[in-house]
């Protein structure tokens, strides 16, 4: 028996009459790679933001990290780490300042945050930007920085959401190796995308279409089912019939 | 304890990154000391004076010579007729029209007695009524002196005589007056704007929800923007000290301590309104609207222009709703009266229940979960 660390049952939120996460259930195992695809406004960061503790559900059940939604927000929140679509990070202050920062209020003490940050400037080729203001940088680098800032802290999950949108195809494939890596190290990674060819790297995956879950699989079983050569066929076949579209 | 440390680090970095910022936070004390004080002058002078003299005679000419003299009033024209006078009021070329009739000095001599006319433009109510008593105070005074009342004078009997002095500021300069308030009213600019439109930017830019996600406690957050905005305010306030002592000799009477006590819960109160402002916008603009409409009637109701003392109740409940109006009063009462402790802690009490009020009003109301 594997190890939860998402559990998700009926997990619903609506804004007036509108479902933007209709009654999801799925569970995430320790260390896997679980991607969450969808169209746009198919409820894939309202469902991020409620497993993040930032939304609160409206009804259903889901712990994170062994934490209720519900009541134990703040619990929950020691023990992820969060990249949100919209890049923020300080862009006002350096690399340094940022890495300093997060790693600080997340309790990383003084001389491990030191000691770390070099070693990550380093391995991310940016020690002569270091010192740079984080606004300066080009959006790869970006990426890359504010996913290593959200894993600083060694959280037991990182929510990624839309890693990487805009940014160009060797940088992604970077990317996707930084996930491997942390994967690897034992963090679990919930990403959402909406690029096919990164669901191929997922473990398991879960196709959101209208605030519902359609299928959840891995790649291969998926691609199986629906007798499709590739996850970009998996997707239409299943996004077809999506009412809502755009954001 | 720890995070607050990081929170405040990260804070002070931003503000002296933003050089613009740092550069509106010392200029904007020190240029508006400097100018409104000097502008904002209550003093009625250049009262515009048409004259319209019927009598031409040696006495309306004395009168009007006393007039010129009095330093109050601008003669701008002699009018032939009191009709062609008011149309120098009707054009606002003229404040007052002084109509001395045909007879004058024959009345006044023959019959110990004589009529003038005055008329004000009341468009401007203050310079109206100072003008027209001022005209009449002069009056008043050309009358005692006239030679029929001199040479006749009765000896006086129980007649009363009123000197007086004007207490703790003793030539009644407006400036002293002026520029403790002003000081006030950038604190409260400062304090209010900056951190109204701080937390609100991190909510336009997304950098709250990063906050949001991490296990910072909502009072380290809130605490970590107050601190540095009132560390910056104090130095503001220290400047606008030095400022007013240099250019307008303004020293303190009462003691410096107290004056501190009082301006650090009073920034303390103001932050937190801004804060709390900051709290329910969701972007700049909206953020300074709001802000914007309570600082303009902090400004009109705070006692800095009309004294709260002669607003009708209602608006007086307003005023005293304020802090402002208490931080004004009290630093009037420091600055130029000597005020101590004992004097002004109940208005301290004020502003502390204003400062608790409103910052813990701002924490409750900021949402780490939507």
């Amino acid at each position: 028996m594997e190890e939860k660390v998402i559990v998700c049952r009926e997990l619903t939120k609506r804004f007036g009459d509108f479902y933007a996460v209709n009654k999801i259930s799925f569970d995430v195992n320790k260390g896997e790679i679980f991607g969450f695809l969808g169209a746009n406004g198919a409820g894939k960061t309202t469902a991020m933001r409620i497993l993040c503790g930032l939304s609160h559900p409206t009804s259903g059940e889901a712990t994170v990290a062994g934490f209720n939604v519900y009541k134990q927000t703040e619990a929950i929140k020691k023990n992820i780490g969060y990249m949100s679509q919209k890049f923020s990070l300080y862009e006002n202050l350096t690399i340094l300042e940022n890495i300093e920062f997060f790693g600080g209020v997340y309790g990383v003490p003084a001389a491990e945050i030191k000691e770390r940050s070099d070693n990550l400037v380093r391995k991310l080729g940016l020690t002569a930007e270091a010192k740079k203001l984080v606004g300066a940088l080009p959006l790869g680098w970006k990426q890359k920085l504010a996913f290593s800032v959200a894993i600083f802290h060694q959280p037991r999950i990182v929510f990624l959401d839309e890693p990487t949108g805009g940014v160009d195809p060797v940088t992604r494939r970077q990317f996707w190796d930084m996930i491997y890596e942390a994967a690897a190290s034992g963090i679990t990674i919930f990403v959402t995308t909406h690029y096919m060819d990164e669901a191929e790297y997922c473990n398991r995956i879960t196709i959101m279409v209208d605030g519902k879950v359609e299928a959840l699989d891995s790649p291969a079983n998926l691609k199986a089912r629906f007798d499709a050569d590739n996850m970009d066929e998996v997707f239409y076949r299943l996004a077809r019939g999506a009412k809502r579209s755009g954001d | 304890m720890k995070v607050l440390r990081y929170l405040l680090k990260k804070e002070f970095r931003q503000i002296f990154r933003d050089k613009t910022i740092l550069a509106m936070m010392f200029a904007m004390p020190t240029i508006q000391l400097i100018i409104l004080p000097l502008a904002m002058n209550f003093d009625v002078k250049h009262v515009k004076l048409a004259v319209v003299d019927n009598d031409h005679s040696s006495y309306s000419r004395q009168l009007i010579n006393k007039i010129g003299a009095s330093g109050y009033f601008k003669t701008v024209a002699a009018a032939p007729s009191f009709r062609t006078a008011l149309t120098y009021i009707e054009k606002e070329q003229a404040d007052l029209v002084l109509e001395i009739p045909m007879g004058f000095e024959r009345n006044l001599v023959r019959e110990g007695e004589q009529k003038l006319g005055i008329s004000v433009d009341a468009i401007n109510g203050t310079k109206a009524a100072i003008g027209g008593s001022y005209l009449q105070a002069v009056v008043i005074d050309f009358n005692k002196q006239l030679p029929i009342n001199t040479a006749n004078a009765a000896p006086p009997s129980g007649l009363i005589n009123i000197t007086w002095s004007n207490w703790f500021n003793p030539l009644a300069e407006y400036r002293f007056y002026v520029v403790p308030a002003v000081l006030v009213l950038l604190l409260t600019l400062i304090g209010g704007f900056m951190s109204a439109l701080n937390i609100v930017r991190e909510k336009e830019v997304g950098t709250i929800e990063q906050i949001n996600v991490t296990p910072i406690q909502k009072w380290e957050f809130i605490l970590g923007k107050l601190i540095p905005f009132w560390v910056m305010g104090m130095i503001v306030f220290t400047l606008g000290l030095a400022v007013a002592w240099g250019i307008y000799g303004i020293w303190p009477v009462g003691s410096f301590i107290t004056l501190y006590v009082f301006a650090a819960v009073y920034l303390v109160a103001l932050l937190g309104f801004g804060l709390l402002i900051s709290t329910y916008t969701n972007s700049q603009l909206q953020a300074m609207f709001v802000a914007f409409f309570f600082v303009m009637i902090f400004m009109l109701m705070s006692g800095l222009f009309t004294s709260v003392d002669s607003m009708p109740p209602w608006a007086k409940v307003i005023a005293n709703l304020t802090p402002v109006t208490h931080f004004i009063k009290v630093i009037r009462m420091i600055v130029l009266k000597g005020s101590g402790f004992a004097d002004v802690y109940p208005e301290l009490l004020y502003l502390a229940i204003f400062a608790v009020v409103l910052n813990g009003w701002a924490i409750f109301n900021y949402r780490k979960t939507s």
